[in-house]
């Protein structure tokens, strides 16, 4: 039959199941087959804590969302356009999700009597009139699987396991995807078990087959590629760019990398990555715990390497008087954050933003350590290789804070250049820095550990092996110059303040902030860090495609802050900061510069929506203009230019 | 310079050795001294400044790293390159150091409080691994820089500033815990013994993998007299119980001819007991043997120390046996899978490409 061919400018899919149907995997698939094709594209995984939650209960259920576009996109997307559930607890978990009119595919197998029961239903909900509000298609999965591959003479639970690559088949028939890469992908993935692979690869090209077919989907979709500029591209997830970062950021400055960690989630895949890349002379070490993990870390960057530690939230807690101890010794050392829902064990598969007063205050004393974030998955590339470049440049640990959205979420990464990395050059001590007076009387040149760097305040690295710069470092407060212990309540006062300036020093190495304001005349700024890079772009846009202005600035650098940030947000009239957490960018920007800033707070373990984020965008601006009409708030935008009245 | 291994040193390989002539004060740096006054740490150091000379190791190679305590002052004082860490973490740090570089010679200095209580975690993982470091255990089974706590090896009963009712803790046996976390070489030794303290510190730095020496040090202000038993000349031959390789394990006061008067044998249990010499065989004794594989006799020696206050104990090298180290094999990895790579920049390139790529022009 002839099917009709629609265009779309974008669609954001959903796959739902039981955490052990393959959902992350289809997903993963269908986010490759997109990019292949060259669709913009954002994916938010979103999986239980739990490994095997009991099947069929709503606690098991995973999925995997993936929003792409004939356009740049900026976020995963506010809720699916299509929903794939393969059991009734998929169903009823993402439902809320899914707005009048979207479409349900259905795996109907499942929905029988104990499967039902297992997820809270009381009746069936494809047999009752629940549904009507969506354009529902009932699809016997698993069934048509099974018989698929009945050749290969597998289990029939075997057999059904391959039923995600029916789904995907499926999928990828009805929004014209390219199949070789998911074909070659599986004949790799399945070499040697013949059987499983040819089953899933058959039970894959039957899902497009039946989409080709079947009566029940008489539409396809076709979503062009979006225009990119020139350049190779590949789709990567942001704890893989950062891993990668590292190894830029060590192949930049030479210095190879040591990681002391222990397995967390969200952040163990950093410790998987580098553990295969030791041909770059990276050291893996897995800790008895979190301190052990850093401490190793600490260790091999007094020994000349560099020490990377990655964990997350609860690690930090931790790690933090080690970082203290970083702090005090001013050795090189990069702190990965991957943050989730805390407080405590929180929600350790989800993401937050909760963190960044714990980077900025989580430790004793006077103790200022840099903090960087990424903006998206494959900025963690970039943030990555600044956190190396400050922690090596300015002898400091540095906090690089990512977070569960960017760690497992991907998107399309155009691939950089070598060449155009910063070279970061260690600057090894290798000779005496001081004279003094010996009991001879002679002049006889020494070695002072803390005597710095006039521009950067950065103290000597003198490595173990450089002959005559013996010297002993600790957590005691130091000497200033010679690094001896010292008790000396002036000397005391000054090194915490030199510690303290030095970290505001790296502002200098900053560039200026890159606002955002097309029209030049918006009165609200919104400002934000992380990854709520991508809502609030896309909120901004909203509001300004309803004919409003509204600037937007995002800080890759937490602590210090940028110089111009300041200037900055004066120009502005309000300035909102939305964040994953109850407001501490909020509180620090408060603290700072005295700028009454409107918070937008969500703690619910999921990205902002862009949708809801437009709608109180839009309401601080009319707030702030002191008009609701689009037409008059031109005018009087115009009229007003001049006017700093903020009116709440 | 008493060890039974061939120079030079498996423990030492890789370190470059320096051909100058050192002398003890080489090591000894502008630091001034602040320990009580009597403490036996200043004998551990006066020893330790006078041994390191020995190894004829270039000075910039060695390392130490302590963690917090009186003991844990230890690095000011040398003149080497210093780590002065934090509480329980020096195993954690000396690990880091250790595998990011063959080239160096790292020593942990700790004590009972900062070993066994805080770090204790820190402690038995590095021995499990064999991470190739000297670890000095000074044990005075007491707090001092807190001023007088009861520590974990302090016996039942204590009576101190925290515990005014006495203790009631069960102390660790230092060696005992080593030998159960399979420490691949387990000693003993005093600090007022500088012979027999130089001869374990050698013995220990030329082992290949973790060296646990715990050194029984006296502190005098809040602990004085801890060792007297092993200490005093009237009392020491029936309290210090030399493990001496190869030999029948032999003590106790000596008769006219100079013959001690206990040994030690297998008991009937499975363990080893004290037994008086006229009640056996010479050929029963136990002869002591560190270098067996099973450390089943060298913990049966070990539950000779006394838990409570201290009578009697085994001095010497309980185990000292080869086991590949973690640092070493870490490094094998690295320098396999770097065989094939002469570029990193090049190598970048394609790893961050992988494999799924496409080009929009």
């Amino acid at each position: 039959m002839t099917k009709q061919v629609k265009q779309l400018d974008r669609v954001i899919i959903r796959f739902a199941g039981d955490s052990g149907d393959g959902m992350q995997l289809t997903g993963d698939r269908f986010t490759q087959e997109s990019a292949a094709f060259g669709n913009d594209l954002q994916t938010l995984p979103n999986f239980p804590a739990e490994i095997r939650a009991p099947q069929g209960t709503l606690p098991g259920v995973s999925s995997f969302q993936v929003h792409f576009a004939d356009h740049d996109i900026l976020t995963p997307g506010d809720s699916p356009d299509v929903l794939v559930a393969m059991n009734p607890a998929a169903l009823k978990a993402n439902l809320p999700d899914m707005k009048p009119g979207t479409s349900i595919i259905v795996d109907s197998h499942d929905f029988s009597g104990r499967n039902l029961i297992k997820a809270g239903y009381a009746g069936n909900p494809l047999e009752d009139d629940s549904l009507t509000d969506y354009a529902l298609n009932v699809v016997d999965l698993t069934g048509m699987t099974v018989a698929a591959v009945k050749e290969f003479g597998l289990s029939r639970k075997d057999a059904a396991r391959a039923k995600n690559m029916f789904a995907l088949g499926l999928l990828s028939w009805m929004y014209g995807r390219p199949t070789e890469t998911t074909t070659a992908f599986l004949e790799k993935r399945f070499a040697k078990a013949p059987d499983i692979r040819d089953a899933n690869i058959t039970a894959f090209k039957a899902g497009w087959n039946f989409g080709e077919t079947t009566e029940a989907f008489a539409v396809q979709y076709e979503i062009k590629p979006a225009p990119m500029s020139a350049g190779i591209y590949r789709n990567i997830t942001g704890n893989l760019a950062l891993a990668y970062g590292l190894v830029a950021g060590s192949v930049q400055s030479g210095l190879p990398i040591f990681l002391g960690t222990y397995p967390i989630t969200p952040a163990s895949d950093v410790l998987h990555e580098l553990s295969k890349h030791k041909r770059f002379g990276i050291t893996t070490f897995q800790a008895e715990d979190e301190i052990a993990g850093i401490g190793a870390a600490l260790g091999a960057s007094f020994a000349g390497q560099l020490g990377v530690t990655s964990t997350s939230g609860p690690g930090i807690a931790l790690k933090s008087e080690t970082i203290g101890l970083a702090v005090m010794t001013e050795l090189p050392l990069v702190v990965i954050d991957v943050q989730r829902g805390g407080p405590s064990t929180g929600l350790p598969t989800k993401t937050e933003q909760a963190d960044l007063l714990q980077a900025m205050f989580g430790r004793n004393g006077e103790s200022p350590v840099p903090i960087v974030a990424p903006q998206s998955p494959g900025d963690c590339f970039t943030a990555a290789v600044e956190a190396v470049r400050i922690a090596v440049t300015y002898r400091t640990p540095v906090m690089l804070l990512s977070d569960g959205m960017l760690a497992n979420g991907s998107e399309p990464w155009q691939i950089p250049e070598i060449d155009d990395l910063p070279v970061i050059d260690p600057q090894f001590a290798t000779a005496t820095n001081h004279e003094s007076t010996d009991k001879n009387g002679d002049t006889v040149g020494d070695f002072w550990p803390y005597l710095r760097d006039e521009e950067t305040l950065a103290r000597p690295w003198a490595i173990p092996g450089t002959p005559g710069l013996e010297h002993r470092i600790g957590g005691l407060e130091k000497g200033d110059g010679h690094g001896n212990i010292s008790y000396d309540p002036g000397n005391h006062d000054y090194m915490v303040r030199t510690r303290q300036a030095k970290v505001d020093r790296i502002a200098d190495s900053l560039p200026p902030l890159e606002v955002d304001d097309p029209s030049g005349r918006a009165k609200v700024l919104v400002l934000g860090w992380g990854s709520t890079y991508g809502p609030i772009g896309a909120a901004c846009r909203r509001v300004r495609k309803a004919g409003m202005d509204v600037a937007q600035t995002h800080l890759r650098h937490l602590n210090p802050f940028p110089s111009d940030l300041g200037e900055v947000l004066k120009q502005y009239d309000a300035v909102m900061i939305p964040e994953m957490n109850l407001g501490q960018l909020s509180l620090l920007i408060r603290a700072k510069y005295l700028v009454d800033v409107v918070g937008y707070n969500h703690v619910r373990g999921l990205p902002l929506k862009a949708a809801e984020l437009a709608e109180a965008i839009t309401d601080l601006i009319t707030t702030t203009t002191g008009d609701v009409d689009r037409e008059n708030f031109r005018a009087s935008a115009d009229a007003s230019a001049d006017s700093k009245e903020i009116v709440k | 310079m008493t060890t039974t291994e061939p120079l030079p040193f498996p423990g030492l390989v890789g370190v470059p050795t320096s051909d100058e002539k050192q002398t003890g004060k080489d090591y000894t740096s502008d630091q001034e001294v602040r320990w009580c006054p009597g403490c036996g740490d200043y004998a551990v150091l006066k020893a330790v400044q006078s041994f390191l000379p020995d190894l004829g190791l270039r000075r910039e190679n060695i390392v130490f790293v302590s963690g917090i305590g009186c003991s844990s002052r230890f690095p000011y004082y040398l003149e080497t390159y210093g780590m002065h860490s934090i509480h329980g973490r020096a195993p954690a740090i000396a690990t880091g150091i250790a595998t990011a570089r063959e080239d160096l010679s790292v020593w942990v200095v700790t004590g009972d409080g900062d070993a066994l209580s805080i770090g204790g975690n820190h402690l038995i993982h590095a021995m499990r691994r064999n991470v190739n470091m000297t670890i000095l255990l000074f044990n005075n089974r007491i707090y001092g820089l807190t001023k007088g706590q009861y520590s974990p090896t302090s016996e039942p009963g204590k009576v101190t500033k925290s515990t005014p009712a006495g203790s009631v803790d069960h102390p660790f046996n230092p060696v005992s815990l080593a030998l159960g976390a399979e420490a691949t070489f387990v000693a003993r030794t005093i600090d007022s013994d500088r012979r027999h303290l130089t001869q374990v510190l050698a013995a220990a730095a030329a082992h290949r993998g973790t060296s646990l020496v715990e050194i029984y040090q006296n502190c005098p202000i809040f602990n004085d007299g801890a060792f007297d038993a092993i200490k005093n000349p009237d009392t020491k031959a029936d309290a210090i119980i030399p493990l001496t390789q190869g030999e029948p394990i032999r003590f106790g006061q000596q008769d006219e001819a100079g013959n001690p008067s206990k040994g030690i044998v297998r008991s009937a249990t499975g363990g080893v007991e004290v037994v008086d010499l006229n009640d056996v065989d010479e050929a029963d004794l136990l002869v002591h043997d560190a270098h067996t594989d099973d450390p089943t006799t060298a913990f049966a020696l070990s539950r000779l120390t006394d838990a409570g206050v201290l009578h009697q104990s085994p001095i010497g090298i309980f185990r000292q046996v080869a086991r590949p180290t973690y640092d070493d094999q870490a490094r094998d990895q690295i320098v396999t899978a770097s065989a094939s790579q002469d570029d990193h920049r090049s190598a970048l390139t394609s790893l961050i490409s992988g494999s799924d790529t496409w080009t929009v022009v």
